[in-house]
């Protein structure tokens, strides 16, 4: 995208207007292992929500807590705090 | 409609993030998981300042931001002095007419290195001018984005690539500034140490940070998989560890009140936080007892202060 | 009515931020610029402005201060002189590459070591790659026109630049002089608030200051240089709406007796002033003779520069400041930018004043002597020089 941009293209001294432009941009593919939720032992208690440095796991409707993997880069942080262990890391497959 | 907030028993998190998705901390940073946590608490109505660094550099790539709330960052050093501008400014543009009444919390953010080491003037001066303000320090132990350099904030024992441990050294011979106790020092209303492992404190002591009148400080501990070397899923166990331990205690000082928000009946050894760390992979039996005694130490001494405050 | 005072040229330039309405200003004591940030602070101090003064603990954090205010929209000021510039030197290059328009004042002071308070140019030479808007001043009038012609010229839309406004330290600086003072009403007109567009606010978060990777750094650049070139437009017509509001009108090359004359003399700054002395005395006995100094000096006036220098056949420049292994930084600037030109004069530089080093007429005398006798049969020494043993 910035290799897009010409001089022109610049806000007076680099300023970005568009708050949280970079929501755009895709940290998933950073990833080797990818989380899976079991539902039947998810509590709901959104611990994993509140503990995702990445901001990458997102309340669903039906109230689990599930992860966004256009941004989840996989630490796993969500599978080692889950109290009932319903998130397991699986390795993520060649594309 | 989506939620605006998840509930915690009592507590409710907004789920609004005002650090956008996207940006490009390392897989497991526990300074991200900070901001994310500081900036929920702090909500919409800030104006932040930030020193060059691991967050200014992972969450501003031209032309994308991760802020959803305004934000400055213009050098490493001065971001006490900067954060003093924008207050004075808005105030006394308020003072003139040329801007509406309303309360907009200034915050200054900033890593160990850009406190303790190159920006403590700046720091020092703001906090003695007294300016209204919260500074957060997320203190990762030493110079993460530059790959891993020793600061002032580097713990005793810990390897960094400019002070590693070898054959003649144990890595880093000092001790870890005690920037928490050079914020009291100041005697500004509000001082505390937080980290991510434990959300709410965190939360609570941010909020309190920013609405307190005059300076705040608030030093997070915030574990870091790249400079720590340990597997990124233990961040959260890491910083538990570090309170359990007793190596990162969780107090305030309120007006000069000392106040522990953790105080466990009794403390884990501090090998347990070690071991799990290949910054402290080399040391001995002998080092760690060395270690666990300045813990000892330093944990008396905080219980002291404690002790010594009025209720 | 505006009226006629005796001010210090300090306290000139602290009268016209006074009239300008600042806002904030903060700043560390230096001499010699001491007795701007004095008078300012005692202006706040008995509520004749109404401001913010922020003393802080260094000039880094005296400039750092002013981003800050400037980036919620505050009218901003600061002064410092010599090694109170050097010291705030990566915060200067920020300002102008984030288009904040603070106005700073600059005692000019030589550097050390060894440590020396008094004036010369090099704290200014410094500095004059950093993309700031720059004025040199001759007397205390000028002191107090163009720091308020600076706030209009670097807060204005289409510019977003800061200014930096030249001052000899003590030969200027501690100076009193009689300075007119204009009315508030015509100072309101020429000046209007400040209006910055991208202030800091919560209903419209911007992120200032986001990091330049080297797929667009190169692109900011140009992009900051193009803007910084067009900027000339809005300072010549500052000018000219100055002039017409308060009769005194400027322009980037003041040009003195330069009719047909063969030699001329190049100064910047107070000097200029004795210089004239001695292009009056020679002018007098029928010598061709003129005298030209930049007051504006970034972005180099190029066109108005070379229209000043046509026809003349040696022109000496006068520099206060060593770029040690090149020679005078003015001298190698004039130079080059009249290497296009075709004729051109012969381009010959001297050095002197350095650290508070006097110059009398005696001396532009043997510069004048001195310089046309280079022209003619060149030098064979390491640096021309005046008035250094």
């Amino acid at each position: 995208m910035a290799d897009e941009l010409t001089w022109k293209d610049l806000e007076v001294g680099n300023i970005i207007k568009e708050a949280g432009n970079a929501s755009f941009r895709e940290t998933g593919d950073w990833r080797t292992e990818k989380p899976i939720l079991d539902k039947e032992k998810c509590v709901k208690c959104a611990l994993c929500w509140i503990y995702c440095p990445d901001a990458a796991i997102k309340p669903s409707e039906e109230g689990y807590y599930e992860s966004d993997l256009y941004y989840c880069k996989g630490c796993g942080i969500c599978a080692s705090i889950c109290p009932e262990r319903a998130i397991t890391m699986i390795a993520e497959e060649e594309k | 409609m989506k939620a605006q907030a998840v509930k915690f028993g009592e507590k409710l998190v907004p789920t609004k993030e005002f650090l956008a998705e996207g940006h490009s901390f390392c897989i497991g940073c526990g300074e991200a998981l900070a901001l994310r946590l500081a900036c929920k608490a702090l909500g919409k109505d800030v104006i932040i300042a930030n020193a060059t660094g691991c967050i200014e550099i992972c969450t501003s790539p031209l032309p994308f931001t991760s802020w959803r709330v305004p934000w400055i960052h213009t050098l490493f050093e001065n971001t006490a002095a900067v954060i003093s501008g924008v207050e004075a400014g808005l105030k006394t543009l308020t003072k003139k007419n040329k801007r509406p009444v309303r309360d907009i919390k200034c915050v200054a953010i900033a890593g160990d290195g850009g406190t303790s080491d190159i920006g403590i003037q700046a720091l020092s001066g703001a906090f003695e001018r007294n300016h209204e303000f919260l500074y957060i320090c997320f203190d990762n132990e030493a110079y993460m984005n530059t790959g891993v350099q020793r600061s002032s904030a580097t713990p005793y024992g810990a390897s960094t690539t400019t002070a590693p441990a070898g054959k003649f050294s144990i890595g880093q011979i000092t001790r870890k500034k005690n920037m928490v106790a050079i914020a009291a020092a100041h005697d500004i209303p509000y001082v505390a140490t937080a980290c991510p492992s434990y959300r709410f404190d965190l939360m609570k002591k941010v909020r309190k940070g920013a609405e307190v009148k005059g300076p705040a400080y608030v030093h997070i501990l915030s574990p870091c998989p790249t400079g720590w070397r340990y597997s990124t899923e233990l961040t959260v166990k890491i910083g538990q560890l570090a309170v359990q331990t007793g190596i990162f205690p969780l107090y305030e000082i309120e007006n000069g009140r000392y106040r522990l928000n953790a105080d466990p009946p009794k403390l884990k050894p501090i090998e347990e936080y070690l071991k799990l760390q290949g910054r402290y992979r080399h040391l001995t039996g002998e080092q760690i007892e060395r270690i666990q005694e300045m813990v000892n130490e330093d944990y008396a001494k905080l219980k002291k202060k404690v002790a010594a405050s009025p209720m | 009515m505006s009226q006629r005072v005796a001010l210090e040229a300090s306290h000139a330039v602290a009268e016209a931020v006074r009239m300008a309405d600042v806002d904030v200003i903060s700043a560390y004591p230096i001499t010699p610029q001491t007795h701007i940030p004095e008078r300012l602070a005692e202006m706040v101090a008995n509520g004749e402005l109404n401001a913010a003064y922020i003393p802080v603990e260094s000039e880094h954090s005296a400039l750092s201060t002013c981003l800050g205010a400037a980036a919620v929209g505050a009218r901003t000021f600061t002064a410092t002189a010599g090694q109170g510039l050097e010291l705030m030197h990566e915060v200067v290059y920020i300002a102008s590459s984030m288009r904040y328009p603070v106005v700073m004042a600059v005692c000019n002071r030589a550097l050390s070591a060894p440590l020396n308070v008094w004036g010369d140019h090099s704290d200014a030479m410094a500095v004059r790659d950093t993309g700031w808007i720059q004025v040199f001043c001759q007397n205390g009038q000028e002191a107090f026109d163009l720091t308020l012609w600076a706030f209009r010229v670097g807060e204005d839309p289409k510019v977003l630049f800061p200014v930096m406004v030249h001052l000899d330290g003590f030969t200027l600086s501690h100076v009193t002089e009689p300075v007119i003072l204009p009315e508030q009403s015509e100072v309101d007109r020429f000046l209007p608030r400040f209006q910055y567009p991208f202030a800091l606010d919560p209903d419209k978060p911007m992120t200032h200051g986001a990091f330049g990777p080297p797929d667009i750094y190169s692109e900011t650049k140009l992009a900051q240089e193009v803007a910084f070139r067009k900027s000339k437009k809005v300072i010549l017509q500052g000018w000219q709406e100055f002039g017409d509001i308060f009769h005194r009108y400027y322009h980037p090359v003041e040009e003195y007796k330069t009719e047909d004359a063969q030699t001329l003399l190049l100064t910047m700054g107070a000097f200029t002033e004795t210089a004239k002395i001695v292009i009056d005395e020679r002018r007098d006995k029928g010598e061709s003779i003129g005298l030209i100094s930049l007051r504006l000096w970034r972005p180099f006036p190029f066109e108005e520069f070379r229209q000043a220098v046509k026809g003349a056949k040696v022109l000496i420049v006068f520099d206060r400041c060593i770029s040690f292994g090149l020679g005078g930084p003015v001298f190698a600037e004039i130079r080059s930018a009249l290497y296009d030109e075709e004729p051109r004069p012969k381009v010959v530089g001297i050095i002197g004043g350095l650290g508070g080093r006097d110059m009398s007429e005696e001396d532009f005398d043997y510069v004048i002597n001195r310089g046309r006798e280079i022209a003619e049969k060149g030098s064979d020494r390491i640096l021309e020089t005046v008035n250094i043993r």
